[in-house]
């Protein structure tokens, strides 16, 4: 169905290809998942299969490239729109309707559909992806996870073939993008269309796959096979893949289901009745929330939110899409001024403060940290940074090169990885060492080598006495690093409580190790893994 | 034909209604009839618009015609011809030299110069207003979605560019947002500087990111031979030159001639031949907006303000300006205010677009 026959691509002005002799053949029907580091060609390689490179982006691309019999040497874009549906990364750069069932409806305006099918076609796609409820909706007064589902539901309803995915769940809460995942497994084994989808976050994608295109960490090293005999020996795993590999179980299982029956050992040798000590609540008050209620327009997005949160604790903020997760933030950090109700800083009220004071009080990393950036390179980025905040020159660089070392002063912050952007970006909040850190979304297009280093520099700046609130829909960084666990629920505070019993008592919001090892509490196969070391020669002893 | 509960009003009828009401303020300074108009469509705006994001178009436009005569007016006091009149005031004048005759700076400025100079800058910031309302009360997507096939690139062009502005919207809010997480002055104009670049950039960006979804998503097919789309296309543009060109010859030449309505047939007639050529089933439409009785009345109130205005015009043509010498206050020509007056008539049968909460509890119930 889709046959790269040795591609190589070149963008203009880069001196090296970003893909370089990939050869491979996704068959009819299948599942096919793109693994891979961040920056390794995985968004380039999608956007070959509908002609997007090279029509669109310029370069040059060497080989062929085929769709269901079609080069896209002789079909643009829009004559293969009947074959490919294409979901680029983000969604709200997609959007060319004002309405829920416009948007849905274009591709297949553009195709001729007559109006029967259409009617059709939109009703299976509001169904497939829980969309009905929000049909009349104008787009931009939906959430980031639905604005996200509307544009699956775009390519979907076109009915093409194959159908193209780039990190479809990154933005998704964990319940929605099961729904997702399961769409699309359905589309595979109903309609037996052929799906090639780019993820980084393996742990719920990993069980779907039929095919792993593994592009490694740099450009030749592209590998194909079963996901089983992939993720036995890949450099990027799913926890379940590392649990196993831990424990040495062959074959290496995918869900949690498998990884269940090959675990009760295991489990015999971690104990069942292990007593977590609950981290006591670590220092003083930082900030305080009291009545905040918030909207948007007609739509609620806070309502009557308290909380309180303290030196030294990284606290998670979770909850569905459009729970009211950025809104807090932004009211944290004063973007917003509060409609009712009170936000306290160390007792001074972040909106009334002006920008430069506000930022030694606290800082927020935004979901696009790009966003942050403006300079055309890192050593003007930091010394901007140094200015902005009044701080000593060199004192951002200092902090840049305490997160991630190695980054170039030339570098321009575009030609950056997404770890290292997030990196600059955070380098930037922390100069005027805020006592109360905030980070949207920060593992989005991050890899799990990089979300490892990610969550080692938040425990560290907890451990300097930060307060640092992660809103997040990756639990598996939430197991990793959290002490906290906030869950939102429509703008209304649902659970507050300690990260090990949120995360392992909720359905949606559990890690896979803890799904693996219920009822014991486990959070993360580092803690597995430290507890094999000491137990080894007993059952007992680790606490 | 009933119409459906959840009909929206045809955009192109919005457009009709709001083209002919600003095509009526054209032809007036009358700050009475000016100020009647604006007042019909604002009233209609504010009991027809919905919620949607697109409806705050019309205060955008009130407030750039509210700057406009402030800037007649300034540019009249500052650098206008020296009307004789009533002098409220001198400003010291600044000698030119020969070369620039005609220019002049300063001077004594009359109340007939003021006068006019608000009538004039009300006449645009009327007009203005008309645009906006159409912007507001209807959606420019589904105004597209009534183009025809043959104008694709033109389609996509407009679509690229509607988008831009509020790309760049957003664009801005998201630049001053990340400038004061940087702890940097969002207000005053240290606010203002050095947003430019980041703003254009990210909206370009966007832009450029739309432009490839539609793409992806078919827009554009060859569904017509390339040549025979560009002679359409031709045809239709050529045709609405030729209809613009003839509507100003008829509109605002001084003696009724037969050439203007020579040419209005002749554009009308091939851009009614290039979009019957062009619509050859290429595309189809998913719930199609439908023109019905509603629609052909609320043009055709407007079109009675128009009427009520060239009538008034045609019998007495000072009655449509603000008499100037002497100052005096301004005629009410009864027809025109008459026929203004109708073009409220949307407000009462127009129907109601649905609220975003609206749309939601239905949804959940």
């Amino acid at each position: 169905m889709i046959r790269f026959d040795r591609v190589t691509v070149t963008y203009p002005g880069a001196t090296t290809p970003v893909l370089e002799d990939v050869t491979l053949a996704v068959q009819e029907g299948l599942f096919a998942l793109v693994i891979g580091a961040t920056g390794v060609g995985k968004s380039t390689l999608l956007r070959c299969v509908n002609g997007l490179v090279p029509h669109f982006s310029g370069g040059r691309l060497n080989g062929t490239v085929t769709v269901d019999g079609r080069s896209t040497e002789h079909y643009r874009p829009r004559d293969l729109a009947d074959t490919v549906g294409f979901v680029g990364q983000d969604a709200d750069a997609s959007f060319v309707a004002d309405t829920v069932e416009d948007e849905l409806a274009y591709a297949m305006e553009n195709l001729g559909i007559d109006a029967a099918t259409m009617r059709r076609r939109v009703e299976d796609v509001l169904d497939t992806l829980n969309l009905h409820a929000l049909r009349q909706r104008a787009i931009t007064t939906l959430s980031g996870g639905q604005r996200q589902r509307v544009a699956i539901g775009a390519a979907f309803t076109a009915a093409p073939r194959a159908l193209v995915l780039d990190e479809p769940t990154s933005s998704l809460d964990p319940v929605s993008a099961e729904e997702v995942l399961a769409a699309l497994a359905r589309l595979v084994h109903d309609q037996g269309t052929t799906i090639l989808v780019a993820e980084h976050r393996l742990e719920r994608i990993a069980q779907f796959a039929d095919v792993v295109i593994d592009l490694g960490s740099s450009p030749g090293q592209l590998r194909t096979g079963s996901p089983a005999a992939i993720f036995a020996t890949a450099d990027l795993a799913p926890p379940v893949v590392r649990l196993a590999r831990l424990a040495g179980w062959s074959p290496v299982p995918l869900s949690v289901r498998d990884a269940r029956r090959q675990a009760p050992e295991l489990r015999r040798l971690l104990g069942a009745n292990r007593q977590w000590t609950v981290p006591p609540v670590k220092g003083d008050r930082i900030a305080k929330v009291k009545g905040l209620t918030a909207s948007y327009g007609p739509i609620p997005a806070l309502a009557e939110v308290g909380l309180e949160l303290h030196e030294g604790e990284v606290v998670a903020l979770m909850g569905r899409n459009g729970a009211g997760k950025s809104t807090l933030l932004h009211h944290l950090v004063g973007l917003r001024r509060p409609q009712r109700g009170l936000v306290e800083v160390l007792g001074r009220s972040p909106a009334a403060l002006s920008a430069r004071e506000a930022i030694r009080l606290v800082g927020l990393v935004p979901q696009d940290p790009g966003s942050l950036l403006c300079a055309d390179s890192v050593g003007a980025e930091c010394s901007a940074g140094d200015r902005d905040s009044g701080l000593v020159e060199g004192t951002t660089r200092q902090v840049l090169e305490s997160l991630v070392g190695g980054i170039s002063d030339v570098a321009h912050p575009k030609d950056l990885s997404e770890g290292q952007r997030l990196a600059l970006a955070l380098a930037l909040v922390l100069a005027p060492e805020p006592p109360l850190l905030l980070l949207d979304e920060p593992t989005r297009g991050l890899d799990y080598r990089a979300k490892e280093h990610l969550s080692a520099r938040l425990r560290e700046l907890a451990g300097r006495g930060h307060c640092v609130v992660v809103a997040t829909h990756d639990v598996e960084l939430v197991a990793e690093v959290a002490d906290r666990v906030i869950v939102l629920a429509d703008g209304e505070v649902i659970t507050d409580g300690p990260a090990r019993s949120v995360v392992c008592h909720s359905a949606g919001l559990a890690s896979q190790v803890s799904r693996i090892l219920a009822p014991a509490e486990w959070l993360t196969v580092e803690e597995v893994a430290t507890a094999i070391a000491m137990a080894a020669p007993s059952n007992e002893g680790a606490t | 034909m009933l119409r459906p509960r959840l009909q929206a009003l045809h955009p192109v009828a919005w457009w009709c209604w709001a083209g002919t009401l600003a095509v009526a303020a054209s032809r007036t300074t009358n700050l009475v009839l000016l100020g009647l108009i604006f007042a019909v469509v604002a009233w209609v705006v504010t009991t027809r618009r919905g919620d949607n994001p697109w409806a705050r178009s019309f205060g955008t436009l009130v407030r750039l015609g509210i700057f406009v005569i402030l800037i007649r007016l300034v540019i009249q006091v500052l650098f206008g011809d020296r009307v004789p009149g009533d002098t409220w005031f001198s400003l010291p004048s600044l000698p030119l030299p020969h070369w620039a005759a005609g220019v002049t700076i300063g001077g004594p400025v009359t109340a007939q110069a003021a006068i006019g100079a608000i009538c004039q800058g009300a006449q645009i910031a009327v007009i203005l207003a008309c645009f906006g309302a159409a912007n507001s009360l209807a959606s420019s997507f589904r105004l597209l979605r009534c183009v025809p096939a043959g104008l694709y690139e033109v389609a996509v062009a407009v679509t690229v560019a509607i988008s831009f502005t509020p790309q760049v919207v957003a664009s801005i809010a998201r630049v001053r947002d990340a400038r004061r997480l940087r702890g940097r002055a969002t207000t005053g104009l240290r606010g203002w500087h050095g947003l430019a670049v980041p703003v254009l950039d990210g909206a370009l960006e966007r832009s450029v990111a739309l432009a490839a979804s539609m793409d992806a998503r078919g827009f554009g097919r060859r569904s017509i031979s390339p040549r025979r789309r560009r002679l359409t296309a031709t045809a239709t543009l050529g045709g609405l030159v030729g209809l613009g060109i003839g509507l100003f010859e008829v509109l605002y030449s001084s003696s009724a001639s037969g050439v203007g309505l020579a040419v209005i047939g002749f554009g009308g007639a091939l851009v009614v031949g290039g979009m019957a050529a062009a619509s050859h089933g290429s595309r189809s439409r998913y719930r199609p907006d439908r023109w019905f009785v509603t629609e052909s009345v609320v043009v055709c109130s407007a079109l009675a303000a128009l009427a009520g205005v060239l009538a008034a015009g045609g019998s007495d043509p000072s009655s449509l300006t603000q008499p100037l010498y002497p100052l005096g206050l301004p005629d009410l020509p009864l027809g025109a205010l008459a026929g203004i007056l109708l073009a409220v008539l949307p407000s009462f049968i127009a129907p109601t677009p649905r609220s975003t909460r609206a749309v939601m509890s239905e949804a959940v119930a």
